[in-house]
């Protein structure tokens, strides 16, 4: 039922949320998250970014994290779409969109979804800087705690 | 022959994302680390770190996972998507 997209295009967060509700009169609620390029990463400013990922085993880790979700919430309907390539300061860089009968579970398995990807699905960020360096994006501690907690 | 990967900042430090390897004896992802780390520099000091992820034919794995001639085994460092 879900839709996985790994892309270089961007995307319509209306298009997309229209499409996961295409008709239904069952569904209560939707969520969204957006992620967005930031021009300011640990006191640097960001000029650009490139994505990079491992096009063989994203699509399954992508897929894998939303039947995680849908195993332990009412998910009716989900759309999960990541960029590639070079993005820049403003960009949309992922979408989670979730459909379900009732908030809470669409809630839950928003985020759910996002701190998994985090810790989990193969994309590496390598950020280019005003002054013309680039460098690596470091993991952060903070997503690893993050996705631990719903292994409570 | 095994197919290896090297991703993000672990591929440009080894200068090199694919090879093609015969494991011979070398039947987990451990010892597959080990014969790498033995080509010396960049490659000990890099697996050394501690923070390396593997993954065997597209599922994230460990190192002490069993590996074969068949398989695929993808080398990097953690994740930084979304």
């Amino acid at each position: 039922m879900s839709k996985i997209s790994v892309q270089e295009q961007d995307f319509d967060v209306s298009r997309e949320l229209r499409a996961i509700c295409n008709g239904r009169t069952d569904i209560g609620a939707t969520v969204s998250f957006v992620g967005l390029v930031r021009d300011m990463n640990l006191d640097d400013s960001v000029a650009g970014m490139t994505l990079q990922h491992y096009p063989g085993m994203t699509d399954k880790a992508l897929q894998k994290i939303v039947s995680e979700a849908s195993q332990r919430w009412e998910v009716q309907d989900a759309t999960l779409i990541h960029r590639v390539g070079e993005l820049r300061p403003a960009d949309q860089i992922v979408l989670v969109c979730i459909a379900s009968s009732h908030r809470h579970d669409a809630f839950e398995a928003c985020s759910f979804i996002m701190d998994y990807l985090k810790t989990r699905a193969p994309f590496w960020k390598k950020e280019q800087l005003k002054d013309g360096s680039s460098r690596w994006v470091d993991a952060r501690e903070s997503d690893g705690h993050a996705a631990g907690r719903w292994e409570k | 022959m095994a197919t290896v990967l090297y991703f993000a900042r672990l591929g440009e430090q080894l200068k090199t994302s694919s090879e093609e390897l015969s494991l011979d004896e070398m039947g987990t992802v451990g010892k597959l680390v080990d014969h790498l780390q033995d080509r010396g520099e960049p490659w000990s000091s890099e697996f050394e770190s501690g923070r390396i992820l593997v993954a065997i034919n597209q599922e994230m794995s460990d190192f002490d996972s069993a590996i074969s001639d068949s398989d695929e085994i993808a080398f990097f460092p953690p994740v930084t998507g979304g």
